[in-house]
């Protein structure tokens, strides 16, 4: 049994954790501990509850048999009775909890419906030119929003869509407003959203049409509802959720000091990555400049050009060498040509004699009576053979 | 509608190429002509930003709808 009660206990535990129940109170008592125990009931059924000690001073009411309520909390099995119960966090009477109960319901259902889903967020452009604000004319977010940026950065342009932020079709305005904005004037971030005020007055931020509209929207929204405690569901719709409207303005745009400094920051590693690429570009020469490879080729058009000296050198040594010589074999041959000159055998008395012009050598070349000529160095005598050779 | 977006002279397209310059500059994967020309380009949009940055003035419109539906834009206004 005791196994039973205990595997109830952790499936009823589990499956209703922070549970909305609405129902008319009965039985209700306050306990001299503090405690408060009491039913709820419709028409169907009927469900024992407790609130402890502890959470009672938030009620804000003072319950009584009869009141419809919406209560806040988890149903707890108490074994040794074998009874179940809701252990109460909150209760509120029926007009403010219905609200609560329709919050809690809308948001569930967006958010099944994967409105508020991260991988839809936008991300907000960092330096937005054009910013659209949806809200009212006339309110304090409009002046922080605008006093936050025209101190951050004037460089920008605002655009107001003019809404009432409260009150009977305050929703539908927004809405319209938002998808308006998606239609005209080049904005790049919207800020929807209204100062603070009661739950009531911020409603229309709780409506389904804004969430819709904030979720459509293809610019990128920041919602400023100005609670800094309870969201909105249009907090949950919009990409970014700022706590109050002058958060949501400096969520959209950057202090300009801050943006000239990383520019200025931006100038100066970009000024030494240049001079460091210059300064190596500058020393690299230099060694190139001064190495031994890069010197070679004109130590070598120096070894070459003396080699040519050299060259030259030992070809006129060679030449005159050579004209000497040449000199020397004309001179022999101009000896040996004085040498045969006939002319001088002549003078020697030395004569030639020729037969019909030719030369005779031997004796054997003249017979009797032959004719011959006898040359002299001083003239030709004409002679007749008397007597050959026997 | 948002095709400005990155349009040559928005802001945030002349950062992120300031951004590019300085990264490429750093790397030095760029050549020595190249990088004078990126250094004198990267000087210059960080003088038009900052002009830019500077000079602004809150500049503050109001969009409304007349009765035939048109969106009307007004001249600039003062914030209450």
């Amino acid at each position: 049994m005791t196994e039973v009660t205990r595997h109830i206990k952790t499936s009823l535990e589990t499956a209703f954790v922070r549970i909305w129940v609405q129902g008319e109170l009965s039985n209700f008592k306050q306990h001299t501990s503090g405690h408060l125990y009491f039913s709820l009931k419709d028409e169907g059924a009927q469900l024992s509850g407790v609130m402890w000690r502890s959470r009672v001073p938030s009620l804000g009411f003072v319950p009584e048999d009869g009141m419809k309520v919406v209560v806040h909390g988890s149903l707890t099995v108490y074994p040794p009775r074998g009874s179940y119960q809701i252990d109460a966090e909150q209760m509120q009477p029926l007009g403010v909890g219905e609200q609560q109960l329709a919050f809690e319901r809308l948001k569930k259902k967006l958010a099944d419906e994967g409105l508020f889903d991260v991988d839809r967020k936008k991300s907000i452009p960092p330096y937005p030119e054009r910013i659209g604000i949806v809200t009212s004319e006339t309110g304090a977010a409009f002046h922080d929003i605008v006093s936050v940026i025209r101190r951050r950065n004037p460089g920008v342009e605002l655009l107001l869509f003019p809404v009432r932020v409260q009150g009977e079709g305050a929703a539908e305005e927004i809405a319209a407003a938002i998808t308006d904005s998606n239609r005209f004037g080049n904005i790049d971030v919207l800020i929807v959203g209204r100062g603070g005020g009661s739950a009531e007055d911020l409603w229309a931020f709780n409506e389904e049409i804004v969430a819709r509209a904030i979720a459509a929207s293809k610019i990128p929204v920041i919602s400023a509802v100005g609670h800094e405690v309870d969201f909105s569901i249009a907090d949950f719709a919009a990409d970014l959720r700022a706590p109050t409207p002058s958060a949501a303005a400096e969520l959209a745009v950057r202090d300009r000091t801050e943006i000239l400094e990383e520019i200025a920051n931006l100038c100066y590693t970009m000024r030494s990555a240049v001079t460091a690429r210059w300064e190596a570009a500058s020393s690299n020469l230099n060694r190139m400049i001064t190495s031994y490879s890069f010197n070679r080729p004109r130590d070598a058009v120096r070894e070459y050009s003396q080699h040519i000296d050299e060259l030259e050198r030992r070809a006129g040594l060679a030449v005159l060498h050579q004209t000497k010589l040449l000199r020397q074999r004309q001179i022999a041959v101009m000896q040996h040509l004085e040498a045969l000159n006939p002319t001088g055998v002549l003078q020697r008395g030395y004569t030639i004699i020729r037969k019909n012009g030719k030369i005779i050598k031997s004796a054997k070349q003249l017979h009797r009576d032959d004719a011959a000529d006898i040359q002299f160095h001083d003239g030709i005598v004409v002679t007749r053979v008397e007597r050959e050779q026997q | 509608m948002t095709a400005k977006k990155n349009s040559k002279d928005s802001l945030e397209h002349s950062l992120e190429r300031l951004e590019e310059i300085v990264g490429a500059l750093e790397q030095g994967s760029v050549s020595l002509d190249e990088s004078m020309n990126l250094y004198e380009e990267g000087i210059r949009i960080s003088k038009e930003c900052g002009e830019r940055l500077k000079a602004a003035e809150l500049r503050i419109k109001k969009l409304t709808k007349n009765i035939d539906g048109q969106f009307e834009l007004s001249e600039d206004i003062e914030a209450s």
